[in-house]
Parts: structure tokens; C-alpha cells; sequence
């Protein structure tokens, strides 16, 4: 088929259940594969670790030459992506908070646990709803400091605001944009309301931290603070709950695989990076060019759309023994998961050890139980994939 | 090897890999530390109590760079 | 015959980090004959770049700076005893206490030691170290953790650097001492020293540069130094950090390239003998070898670098047990870091071999900053402070020999980043400091003068 159209392909959504195949279909088409719409997808491994790295490839969608409001750092270029990232680590992670993820543990596991109580053999029940979902919502609600309770209020607006974000190669993106700013900047009202509560009576959470910084210099301003909470708020649930579902269907998928792991309950951080590299929660991420960029003799001119396949490159033969084999006693598994360079994931540390916690928890149950529905329904979304429900019959 | 015998384990990061991402740090803060704000520094005997959380940075290291194993067995000296 | 070459008898001369890993590689590669590993030191490998960081600063001790194994090495290891010459005829290595063991092939993996005070008995004053032994190390942890008055460092390359770092760390005074125009310069250039000497400075370093040492004063113990300039430091603990010389004499009757600057070898590792001719059976690896690289005008580097010591020993290891065409050769850019003063420093290329430099990404105000370094109109280095991330990107320019200055569009790009500088490497001969790197060729066209 034409190569010009995976991206189309790719996106659709029959493709979500199982876009592997599309993606080893690019990687032969490859490395770089111009799109229909002028974009270029590429797959491989090697040449996404180097982008990744190229301090010419901008995260920032201003490099395209739309006219939208500043990202938050997620999508900035240094040294405005370095400033804001570091402020917004300043409170959660090494230096300043080193001890913050792991001091977390014993709530993880505390909430895991409850979640669980529900689970007896016999019962069937939704991966999604009953445990993958609740678990980092809870989690990064109490992180961050906004109100468990409100979750329907911002899981309306994470929808509109992800869906936003989605890769859309054909469809007319006007009314989900307008939608996704709309969400964006009620959303941000809500964080920043909520974080001003705290101002002067700060409690252990994120937003408590950014609005009582003491030092000018290393303060967010209202709009930075408000794009930050919201990236956190969402990017804390959107994903998490894609890789702990994935990880169970995997883990049900492969009997033998549960077995080794129900055995040797010590491979489970190994088995949880093998799950980033064989069933990501994150597929693909846009970069554009500062400058007219060669890759693999492919010029790629200045302010176009790039479209990495982490998804792909995690599946790269040249790079992975056996790529498609689930195998958590893989060594050398640096995969792209997470992202690589200075985007790495922000977030990395505590879905690891929500993961970790979540199917470690979970291998008890597992031993009996059987997928109703495979392949399971999928969410709309291509770029932040996993499945919308995942009945499991225990 | 006897089961009484407690053979503590040793760390070693190859730095010339590491690129200062630290989730070492967030996953074992009492062996890893940032000095500054890339840096690595980390204790390089790692008590029974952290050994699994070492292992979990090991696994997690993006640039997969860190080695945690028993010292050589010399023989008797 | 492979199936030869998977057995019989291979001896590593060096039980420290080469050494290790190149038995664990012979391990890994099949190699099942017998394997004896000898080391002067009475220890287990174990890992150097602590003594200077994590253990001056309380973190690690001494003692607990063992390598951990990849694997089971299933090696004799002979430890503690000083091997004291080879017989490449009778394929023989000749040991202190009089014994000699018999080899199929020779790895040489003796690394180097600290360079001595040049007074012996100066030297012995009590209170005066060098830095490169886990006894050196743990002897400096004591002397600094009783909170001496001053400590007075000798020469401000990366160890020397360190050193004073850590005591600043420690809330101790310190004065550096060196003869070049700042620290660091001999491995990085004129920019970058200069911002180094900033951070002494900031740091609250007592630096002196362009001095020398001329006398350590004391009956017994230390009491502090005379400098060229007429000046005394008093101080009550001194660290000589004049960098590292070769352990290449026990191999002085042996027929083999060894000198001062190590043993040259191929870019397989194989060693040449005194007459330029490559030996089948003797291999080299670590900061002991000096080998030729492509990327570096072919000539030859020697490297005081952890990751050159991984990298050249596996090298060697796999074409021990491996037939001629399946050998490889030891291409591996080097690689090094240093962390000091709160800045992480990570260097790839060889920042020696340039002639001009640009700041490519962030500023020295910042503190954040990628440099450049090119020769002759291509990349031939990159050191980051704290943008170790990128650090990638300038390696693959350096390994495809990419047109100096670098291409435009970097993010956070300098506003100089089109304004090349000289690089402003001195004359080793000029520092207190090695410069880790060197390039031990000639290079007629770059005849450096003393400044």
C-alpha cells in the first residue's frame, strides 16, 4: 500500500487494536516517510533516539508558524522548556526533592490495596474502571492537592483537552482545538483557584509548593502555574492508566509470562520496562524543525511536522532481539517509552512505581482469570493509546 | 557459600553514559544523590535494606548504565 | 583455529577496571581454557573515580569501592604481587616472588599511578598525599574529615579540581596551586578554564595560577609551601595532583613499544614491539596503551578515561579469542565527565585536537553551556556543563566529521554561535596538570609555543 497514507492509516481507528503490523510497514518504508499532508512519520529506532537528541528538532508547535498561546514545557524549547521544567521539579523530584516518589510508596500501595478489596474470584470486572484509572488519579490528586472528588469535573475537561492534542491526519481539527482552549482555560482556572486557597497555608502538595515559593526568581507566574498544574493533572492520569491496563492484558495474553513473573515476583520492575517498550502508553510525539534538517538523506525543510513513532522505534529489529516477544528478563531493554533527551518524561518515576505496585498487587488474581473481550475496546486516541475498557472475568 | 554468609552488595554507575535523567535518585534517594544539577554521585556499598530498590533504578535507568553485583571473589587471602 | 583460540592459557597483567572487564568479556566470548589475573594491589578491582568524590565527602568509604562482577570471571587472580617482566620468547610473565607463568596470549592492562612530589622526602612529610590508591583515598578521607586548617592542592587539572571541590564541600580552606593560566586548561582550552577559575573562585578557592611549588616545608609532618612567586602558603595537609605516570617499567628489558607514554598498540589492541612490528599474542588495554584512532588524524591517543578502559578492554578481549577477520577494531569516541563545584563537566571527542571553539548552545553566565571544538574546519570535540543530554547529538557530529562550526538551528543557541575563538590549548610542558587526553603523535602543523 502507499506509504503516504500510514499516518491515515495508523490514526484510524480500527487500526488501534493492533497497529504494530503499520508500524513495521513504516520502518521498511523508511527511516523517513512524508505523509499526504506534508508531515514526515519516521519509526526506526536509531533515528528517533537521534532526533530525540538533536537539540535542532523543536517540541514548540509556534515552530510551525501557528499563531497559539505559549505550551506548557512539555512542548517548549530550551532555556525556556529547562526554567519551567526545573521550577516544576523543584518540589517533586532530585535536587531539591529527592526523596518526594519514593516517599510515596506506602500510599501507592495503601490505594492499590483498597482498590483490590472488590476483587474476588468469580467476579468480572473492568480493569479500566474498577482499578487501572482510579489508582493515578488518586495518586496525582493527592500529589498535586486537588479534591478526589472533583474528578468528574476534570476528567471532562482532560478528554477535550487530549483529544486536542490526538494526531488527526485528515479530519478538520477547528472544533476539537476550540474545544481543547476552552477546557484548557477553565481547567487552569480551577488549578489556579485551587493552588491561591493554599497561598499562606501550605499543605505537603505540588500546587501548595509552587504558591508559596518564597524566592521570586523561582516562582511560576499565574499563566505558567496554571499551564504546569494542568500538564501534570493530565499527564498523570492519561497514561498511567494505559500502561497498567496494558499490562494486564499483556500479562493475560501470556499465560507463560504470568507464570515466570507470579514466581519470580522480583522481576516486576524489569517486567514493567518491557511493558514501556512492547505496549507503550505513549506512541508517537511531534517535533518540528528549527532548520532544515538531513535525515538519512532525506531533507526534512525547516517547520514541518515530524511525527516520531516511539511505539515503532521500541519494536525496531535493528535495535531489539525479537522485538515482538514480551520478555521481562530482557537485557539492555533501552527503550523509548518514556521518551528519550530532554523531554524524558516528567512524570517517569511515579508510573513506574504506580505500575509496579498495580500489577504486583494484581498477580494473585491474575492466575485464574481470562479476558471476556480480545481485543478489548480501545480509546479514540492514537497517540495516548490503551484500551477504554478491559472486562476480566476472575 | 554458606546462607549465613551476607555478601553486601556493590554499585557502580558508568558515568560516561549517564546523562543526568536521575531516576536513580527518585527511585533510591538514599544511594543516589544529584550533586548539582546533573551530577551523580552515589554510595558505592549498597546496604541489604536498598538492594531492591537498586535494582528497580538499575531496571529503570534510561541509558541503562547502572551495575549492581557482588565485588570479585578473589579466593582465600 | 577458532576452536584453539577459545582455550589454552591467557594471563591479564592489571586487576583493576580494564583488567576486570576484560575477563569477564573473555568469559562471555567462550574462552574456557585457564585465566589468571595478577595485580600489584592486594585488592579486589575496585572503582578510583569515588576516592576523589563520594569518599572525600563521607558518602562511600575507602573500602567499599569494589567493582561488582558482570559475571564470573573463573579466574586465578593474583593479587598483591608485582609482575616484573615479561619473556615474549618463552611466552613467560616473570613475577616479584620469583615466579613465572607461562601464556598463550598477554593482555597488559597496568594502568598508571600518581605522579610523585619530584622531593622524595618532601614528599614524605606527613600530611602530604596523592590521590589514585583506595589507601590514598581512605588516608585523605581521615586527614580531611579532622578538619585541618588549609589544604594546599598541587596542580588543577580533574582530580586536582575535585579535590578542592570536595574540601570547599567540607567547609575547609584551600588553596590551589598551578603553574598554567587556570585550571582544567590543558584539557579544555582557554574559554572553558576560565570559567573553571571563575568557580574556584566563587567557591571560595584560594587559586594561584601561574606558579609553582618550590619547596614543602615541615620536620616530620607538613607545614605548608613555598611558591616561585616568593609567597608561603601555611597549610597542614597538602595534595599532589601532578597527574599520572605510566606503569611501563616492568616491561623496560621486554622487547616491547613501551615508554613514558605507554605502550602503543593497533587500533585492535595488539601490542607493538620496539621495532614498530605487531605482536600476535600481546595485547594492551586501559590507560596504560596509547593506540591510533581515524577520528584523530590516526594519531595516537593515550587516554586516562573509565569508559576508554571498558570499551578498549572489551575490544581486546573479544580479538583475543577472536580469528584475524573477525577481530574489530577499538573506534570508540572518548568519553569523560567530572563533577565539581556543583557543575557536571562531560566531554566527547578530543577537545586537545582543535583549533578554534564555539559556545553552540546556553552561555557561561548561565553556567549551562555546550561547547564545540573544531580543527582544521571539522567537529573534533564537545564538553558540556550541565547539558549532558545533548551531548549525543555532538558526538554523532564528531563521529561523521561534520563541518565546524556546527549547523544553525540548535535551540537555546548562543548569540555568539557563529563567532569562532581559538581554542587556546597550551603546552602540557606549561601545566602542573596532565591534560588525560593526549595526543602523542607529530603534528607538524600545530607546533605549540610556550606562552
Amino acid at each position: 500500500m502507499d506509504s503516504a497514507t500510514l499516518l491515515a492509516r495508523i490514526t484510524d481507528y480500527a487500526s488501534r487494536p493492533n497497529p504494530y503490523p503499520l508500524y513495521a510497514e513504516l520502518r521498511e518504508a523508511g527511516p523517513v516517510v512524508q505523509q499526504a499532508d506534508g508531515s514526515y512519520l519516521i519509526g526506526t529506532y536509531h533515528h528517533i533516539a537521534a532526533l530525540l537528541h538533536d537539540p535542532r528538532m523543536s517540541a514548540d508547535p509556534r515552530t510551525r508558524g501557528e499563531v497559539t498561546h505559549k505550551p506548557p514545557f512539555l512542548r517548549l524549547d530550551d532555556p525556556e522548556h529547562h526554567r519551567l521544567r526545573t521550577l516544576a521539579m523543584r518540589p517533586f523530584g532530585p535536587p531539591h526533592s529527592p526523596g518526594r516518589v519514593d516517599g510515596m510508596r506506602g500510599e501507592i500501595d495503601r490505594i492499590t490495596k483498597e482498590l483490590l478489596e472488590p476483587f474476588e474470584a468469580g467476579r468480572q470486572i473492568d480493569i479500566v474502571d474498577d482499578f487501572a484509572y482510579p489508582l493515578p488519579v488518586t495518586v496525582i490528586c493527592r500529589l498535586l492537592g486537588v479534591p478526589r472528588e472533583d474528578e468528574p469535573l476534570f476528567r471532562a475537561w482532560s478528554d477535550a483537552i487530549v483529544a486536542a492534542a490526538d494526531v488527526r491526519p485528515d479530519d478538520d481539527s477547528t472544533e476539537p482545538d476550540k474545544a481543547g482552549d476552552q477546557a484548557r482555560m477553565e481547567m487552569g482556572g480551577y488549578l489556579l483557584n485551587l493552588a491561591e486557597q493554599r497561598r499562606g497555608k501550605p499543605g505537603d502538595d505540588l500546587l501548595s509548593a509552587f504558591v508559596n515559593e518564597p524566592d521570586q526568581a523561582l516562582r511560576l507566574t499565574q499563566e505558567e502555574l496554571a499551564e504546569t498544574a494542568v500538564l501534570l493533572l493530565i499527564a498523570g492520569h492519561e497514561t498511567t492508566v494505559n500502561l497498567i491496563t496494558n499490562g494486564v492484558l499483556t500479562l493475560l495474553r501470556q499465560p507463560e509470562q504470568l507464570d515466570l513473573l507470579r514466581r519470580e515476583p522480583g522481576l516486576m520492575p524489569r517486567a514493567v520496562e518491557e511493558l514501556l517498550r512492547y505496549e507503550p502508553p505513549v506512541h508517537m510525539r511531534e517535533r518540528i524543525p528549527h532548520a532544515d534538517l538531513d535525515v538519512a538523506g532525506t531533507v526534512i525543510p525547516q517547520g514541518t511536522s515530524v511525527i516520531l513513532v516511539l511505539a515503532s522505534g521500541s519494536r525496531d529489529p535493528r535495535r531489539f532481539h525479537e522485538p515482538d516477544r514480551f520478555d521481562p528478563t530482557r537485557p539492555d531493554n533501552q527503550h523509548l517509552g518514556f521518551g528519550s533527551g530532554i523531554h524524558l518524561c516528567y512524570g517517569a518515576p511515579l508510573a513506574r512505581l504506580e505500575a509496579q505496585a498495580a500489577l504486583g498487587a494484581l498477580l494473585p488474581h491474575l492466575g485464574t482469570a481470562r479476558l471476556v473481550q480480545d481485543p478489548p475496546p480501545y480509546r479514540q486516541n492514537a497517540m495516548l493509546r490503551g484500551p477504554r475498557h478491559l472486562s476480566v472475568q476472575l | 557459600m554458606t546462607a549465613e554468609e551476607v555478601v553486601e552488595m556493590r554499585t557502580v554507575v558508568d558515568l560516561t553514559r549517564c546523562q543526568g535523567y536521575a531516576q536513580c535518585v527518585f527511585l533510591a534517594p538514599e544511594v543516589f544523590q544529584l550533586h548539582g544539577e546533573e551530577g551523580l554521585l552515589y554510595a558505592t556499598a549498597v546496604p541489604d535494606d536498598q538492594v531492591e530498590r537498586v535494582r528497580q533504578a538499575a531496571a529503570a535507568c534510561p541509558v541503562q548504565a547502572i551495575l549492581l553485583g557482588e565485588e570479585v571473589s578473589t579466593g582465600a587471602r | 583455529m577458532p576452536g584453539d583460540l577459545k582455550d589454552g592459557r591467557i594471563v591479564i597483567v592489571g586487576a583493576s577496571l580494564a583488567g576486570l572487564r576484560a575477563a569477564e568479556t573473555l568469559r562471555e566470548e567462550g574462552f574456557t581454557g585457564s585465566l589468571t589475573v595478577v595485580g600489584d594491589e592486594p585488592h579486589a578491582p575496585y572503582d578510583r573515580p569515588p576516592l576523589s568524590k563520594q569518599v572525600l565527602l563521607g558518602q562511600a568509604t575507602a573500602d567499599t569501592t569494589e567493582l561488582p562482577m558482570r559475571r564470573d570471571t573463573e579466574a586465578e587472580w593474583r593479587l598483591g604481587v608485582r609482575a616484573t617482566g615479561v619473556d615474549l620468547l618463552a611466552k613467560q610473565v616473570l613475577l616479584a616472588d620469583g615466579e613465572s607463568l607461562p601464556y598463550d596470549r598477554l593482555l597488559i592492562a597496568t594502568g598508571t599511578r600518581a605522579r610523585p612530589w619530584p622531593n622524595p622526602e618532601e614528599g614524605a612529610l606527613d600530611g602530604v598525599f596523592t590521590l589514585r590508591t583506595r589507601e590514598d583515598g581512605a588516608g585523605l578521607a581521615e586527614r580531611l574529615a579532622a578538619r585541618p586548617e588549609r589544604v594546599l592542592v598541587i596542580g588543577a587539572g580533574f582530580t586536582g579540581s575535585e579535590i578542592a571541590s570536595a574540601c570547599r564541600e567540607l567547609g575547609l580552606q584551600v588553596t590551589v596551586a598551578e603553574r598554567g593560566p587556570a585550571p582544567l586548561v590543558g584539557a579544555l582550552g582557554g574559554t572553558l578554564s576560565k570559567l573553571a577559575a571563575v568557580m574556584q573562585r566563587n567557591h571560595g578557592v584560594d587559586l594561584r595560577t601561574g606558579v609553582t611549588v618550590t619547596a614543602l616545608n615541615g620536620n616530620g609532618a607538613f607545614t605548608g609551601a613555598d611558591l616561585s612567586d616568593g609567597s608561603r602558603v601555611e597549610a597542614d595537609v597538602c595534595v599532589v595532583a601532578l597527574g599520572a605516570v605510566r606503569n611501563v617499567e616492568w616491561l623496560a628489558d621486554s622487547g616491547l613499544a613501551a615508554g613514558p607514554r605507554g605502550i602503543a598498540c593497533d587500533a585492535g589492541c595488539r601490542a607493538f614491539n620496539m621495532y614498530g612490528i605487531v605482536t600476535d599474542d600481546v595485547f594492551v588495554a586501559g590507560d596504560v596503551s596509547r593506540f591510533p584512532h581515524p577520528l584523530f588524524g590516526y594519531q595516537m591517543l593515550s587516554l586516562e578515561h573509565w569508559g576508554n578502559a571498558v570499551e578498549q578492554a572489551e575490544v581486546a578481549a573479544h580479538n583475543m579469542v577472536s580469528p584475524g577477520p573477525l577481530q574489530r577494531p577499538h573506534l570508540a569516541v572518548p568519553v569523560f565527565w567530572s563533577t565539581q563545584f556543583g557543575l557536571n563537566i562531560k566531554s566527547v571527542g578530543v577537545p586537545t585536537y582543535s583549533d578554534h571553539v564555539v559556545i553552540a548552545q546556553g552561555s557561561l553566565e548561565a553556567r549551562r553551556l555546550a561547547m564545540v571544538y573544531g580543527y582544521q574546519g571539522r567537529v573534533t570535540a564537545a564538553v558540556t556543563v550541565d547539558m549532558a543530554k545533548v551531548l549525543d547529538y555532538y558526538r554523532h557530529l564528531i563521529e561523521t566529521a561534520a563541518p565546524f562550526p556546527p549547523p544553525p538551528g540548535a535551540q537555546d543557541r548562543a548569540i555568539a554561535a557563529d563567532i569562532t575563538i581559538p581554542s587556546a590549548v597550551p603546552d602540557p610542558s606549561v601545566l602542573s596538570h596532565g591534560p588525560t587526553v593526549a595526543l602523542t603523535g607529530h603534528l607538524p602543523d600545530r607546533r605549540l609555543t610556550v606562552v
